[in-house]
């Protein structure tokens, strides 16, 4: 078997509740991340869905060791990266690197976009001059963006230009891996499809392996190589993308599935839907914690695992409507 | 007869960098218990259009250079003075914004929130007001809303929130309601139940809703009719079904046809190529045929299309551009 690029084995995010002033003691903990195992190969595109609050952008914090895992083991490309102390981090995450939801927000005002891509390519390499702006130059390409706009700030482009801006960023120091938190949701649909299609054409190109975190499963059955569904902190469901929309086992895929919009007035005005009733329990008072820990995901078909529905049937609704 | 009747609406913005025409003559109605979707890119006028109609314009720069918006055959929203829009305005035409954050007030209590409509618009005492306020929170699913009226916002999920939206928004019972982009923000199993409540809002009150989103599965399941904006301008109107399943205009064509969910896998999705024009400079014919990439006979340059009839219900503008073959369009990416 070939082995795996990223290994996340009963990963655990836990974020503790303090109570007291001068005398601090814990009294609780948020299972944002309650063990989490998968693991990825080279070139992969996962998508990983479920509704805010779940804990999938503190797992992609964790794995991007902005967020020290509490418990359980993150393996790249068999370097164990939970081990690793401040420095080493800084240097080993040149090859994992992330996209953000809101190109509003995640690039610097003040910096041009050939500063800022050219702070994020000095970090691996050491390029002056001409070598950088050519280097600069050949980035922006890649990404559909026009060389000679490098001298222009990012108030200056569109919404899609400033994704792909995000995105060149990121590639610059040459990762192999990429997370991808929400990319498109922030954008019009026609600018949907065109930053859609670049990441597809890049991870196909770079090889690169792909975790593109989303609540939308429309957006994440198209890209996505399998789907990892996730439920407060855990994975509910995990297997490649076409069976998991097509033929879902766990109740809250169904709901979530069938909670998208289908652009088309006749079937949607005779569609029955699922509707779960109300928002998810607060990760905060957990009841039932303890069956959830025995939760595991079985393999219910080849390469599809699920989860037993009965606990979570017990603290959710399901409305038919 | 139309409860809300907008004819030949135009909003321009008198910027340093000349005149941007936001809302170049657009007009529609909606009928009581109708649902009417506005849909188009970021930029396109489909909010501003319908800000124009409850008086939020910043004036200057912005500057509504004409049309009307009759409601209820009686008042034109446009040219009423401030005082009537005030009675007007969250009684009788109301709102919802898309983000449910920045639209309370963090500072006070749900319940002053709620409460406030009543007391602006109809004569009622506080303990009256409350009492209404508590059975509009039950209206909108809201379990225990005696106690949790008191909350703040920040108590509540983003779901609720927007809950606690469209409960101010329906309190005083209003003839129209808009909603911009009312689930943008929202994970799609909350979307599934605010749209559902929006609905059933709607039925209880028999309000015309106009719905304002760039998501076309929300129009399909939504909405009776529905207008296709660009750069200012309505490029296609009809109903649900005509602009779903006979699409004419090339745009409306281009955006069906970029949607994610239909895409098969593995395979690229289509896309418009180029960008919206610039609205800062006049646009003499057809803006569509302006962007980049896009080919087009050159009949529709220099002089206005014209709306075209298709069917009784189905409306078209003019327009002679051919769309690039998906091939084409990867190319230039």
């Amino acid at each position: 078997m070939q082995s795996s690029f990223l290994v996340l084995k009963d990963v655990k995010t836990w974020f503790p509740i303090t109570k007291g002033v001068i005398r601090k003691h814990t009294i609780g903990y948020v299972r944002a991340v309650d063990g989490i195992s998968i693991s990825l190969q080279e070139g992969e595109i996962l998508g990983l869905v479920g509704e805010s609050g779940c804990g999938k952008t503190t797992l992609s914090r964790t794995i991007m060791q902005l967020q020290p895992a509490t418990a359980g083991k993150i393996q790249l490309e068999g370097k164990e990266l939970t081990e690793l102390d401040g420095e080493s981090i800084r240097a080993e995450r040149l090859n994992f690197q992330m996209i953000f939801q809101d190109p509003y927000a995640s690039l610097n005002p003040r910096m041009t976009v050939y500063d800022t891509l050219a702070e994020a390519i000095r970090t691996r390499h050491d390029y002056k001059g001409m070598e950088l702006a050519n280097a600069v130059g050949s980035l922006m390409k890649t990404v559909g963006l026009n060389p000679a706009q490098m001298k222009k700030y990012p108030h200056e482009f569109s919404g899609g230009q400033r994704q792909r801006i995000a995105i060149a960023r990121a590639l610059a120091p040459e990762p192999k891996l990429i997370i991808a938190d929400e990319p498109v949701s922030a954008l019009d649909v026609s600018i949907q499809s065109q930053i859609l299609n670049l990441l597809t054409r890049l991870t196909r190109e770079m090889n690169l392996t792909m975790i593109f975190v989303s609540h939308d499963l429309s957006v994440v059955k198209y890209i996505a190589d399998r789907i990892a569904v996730m439920y407060l902190g855990r994975l509910v469901e995990l297997g490649d993308s076409v069976e998991i929309i097509e033929n879902p086992y766990h109740p809250y895929t169904k709901a979530l599935i069938s909670a998208i919009p289908v652009p088309d007035p006749r079937i949607e005005k005779t569609r029955k839907r699922i509707v779960l009733d109300g928002d998810p329990p607060s990760p905060l008072f957990m009841t039932g914690a303890a069956e959830r820990e025995r939760a595991e995901m079985t393999e219910i078909s080849p390469n599809h695992f699920a989860s037993d529905p009965k606990h979570f049937l017990a603290e959710r609704k399901m409305v038919e409507e | 007869m139309p409860i809300l009747d907008v004819k030949d609406l135009k909003t321009y913005f008198h910027t340093r960098n000349g005149v941007v025409r936001a809302v170049d003559g657009v007009s529609f109605s909606v009928d009581r218990g109708q649902t009417l979707g506005i849909v188009g890119e970021s930029g396109s006028g489909k909010s501003v259009s319908c800000y124009s109609l409850m008086g939020l314009i910043p004036q200057p720069p912005g500057r509504i250079e004409g049309g009307q918006a009759i409601l209820d055959g009686e008042t034109d929203l446009l040219s009423c003075s401030e005082k009537v829009l005030q009675k007007i305005r969250g009684r009788r035409v109301s709102m919802i914004f898309q983000d449910p954050m920045t639209s309370l007030n963090p500072y006070l209590r749900v319940s002053s929130q709620l409460t406030e409509a009543l007391q602006m618009h109809e004569s009622v005492t506080r303990k009256e007001a409350l009492k209404r306020a508590t059975q509009a929170l039950e209206e909108v699913g809201i379990n225990e809303a005696s106690s949790r009226i008191q909350f703040y916002p920040h108590e509540f999920s983003g779901g609720m929130r927007q809950r606690v939206m469209i409960a101010m928004a329906m309190i005083t019972h209003p003839d129209v309601l808009i909603a911009d982009e009312p689930t943008t923000a929202l994970d799609v199993t909350v979307q599934a139940q605010i749209l559902e409540l929006i609905r059933e809002r709607q039925k209880a009150n028999n309000s015309a809703v106009i719905l304002i989103t760039h998501d076309l599965g929300v129009v399909a399941g939504m909405c009776d009719r529905v207008n296709v904006m660009y750069a200012g301008k309505i490029v296609e109107s009809g109903t649900a079904e005509d602009v779903f399943h006979n699409a004419q205009h090339p745009y409306t064509v281009a955006l069906q046809r970029s949607i994610p969910s239909l895409g098969s896998k593995g395979e690229p999705l289509y896309t418009i190529p180029g960008l919206p024009p610039d609205l800062a400079k006049p646009i003499p014919g057809d803006a569509f045929a302006l962007r980049e990439g896009i080919e087009h006979g050159g009949k529709w340059i220099d002089t206005p299309p014209p709306m075209r009839q298709v069917s009784e219900t189905h409306w078209v503008r003019e327009s002679d551009v051919i769309l690039p073959a998906l091939e084409e369009v990867l190319d230039a990416e």
